[in-house]
């Protein structure tokens, strides 16, 4: 299989449209994102931008695909030189609604075997996503330091 | 039941816990690939990843005519945090050193 990909899901007690701006503004994304947060005008052919609690640029990329409040699709690329020589990956985030909650699907995957940018980005997600879904449902994070 | 209910009882089953053990080694396995090197009938396999997708442990992704599957660990993490970090970490990697270090003297006297 050449291919990477994870596929991380979470059920959020919210609604999509909450659950979209807490996925694409700034300031609310500090609150989880352990003070990182991304930079972009959300429109298709945008630049896409990750950011450091110091400003530094920890991945970049561009929007390919944007339908809030249920999908988007990222071209994500790892800044540091050895992972960026793997070119770009893919993050879709899917936002579905049922009874009460919202399912967020979020693929994350490269078109090589063994990719370690893939490996790497899926040990922050589970952390990141476990506090997004505490924020939302009680206003308080879980994980406080990465 | 609650979304915990259904993790632990997910992770109660130890053919359930190797099955996410193989997920991990090699994310995105068919149904075939899995059942290989398993000791148990295709259908075993089936129930038991069925129960894995309950829990939300696993998350099946249909691309054509596959079925792959993919390890969530979003809910073992959420676990993680409700029922061990809470409860200082620090003090259980203690107790845990303490034992293996007492266990280990038991075993060579």
């Amino acid at each position: 299989m050449d291919n990477s990909t994870f596929v991380y899901v979470t059920f959020i007690r919210t609604s999509p449209e909450r659950l979209w701006a807490a996925l694409t503004q700034a300031d609310f994304m500090k609150r989880y994102w352990f003070a990182s947060h991304v930079e972009c005008d959300w429109k298709v052919g945008s630049p896409w931008r990750l950011l450091f609690p110091d400003g530094r640029v920890a991945d970049s990329g561009e929007v390919l695909e944007i339908d809030p409040p249920r999908r988007m699709v990222i071209k994500w690329l790892h800044e540091s030189p050895e992972l960026k020589a793997e070119g770009p990956s893919r993050m879709t985030m899917e936002l579905e609604p049922l009874e009460g909650a919202v399912k967020l699907t979020i693929t994350h995957s490269m078109d090589r075997a063994e990719s370690e940018l893939i490996r790497k980005v899926s040990g922050g997600w589970p952390a990141i996503l476990s506090n997004l879904k505490s924020l939302l449902e009680t206003g308080e994070i879980v994980v406080k330091k990465f | 039941m609650t979304d915990m209910d259904n993790v632990f009882k997910a992770l109660a089953d130890p053919s359930r816990r190797r099955l996410l053990d193989r997920l991990c080694e090699v994310n995105g396995q068919t149904l075939g690939e899995l059942c290989q090197r398993m000791d148990m009938t295709r259908q075993a396999v089936s129930q038991h990843l069925g129960l894995l997708e309950a829990a939300n442990l696993v998350t099946a992704v249909r691309r054509g005519r596959e079925k792959r599957h993919y390890l969530n660990p979003v809910p073992i993490h959420e676990l993680a945090e409700r029922w061990i970090r809470k409860f200082e970490q620090r003090r259980l990697d203690t107790l845990l050193d303490l034992k293996n270090h007492l266990e280990g003297e038991d075993s060579h006297g």
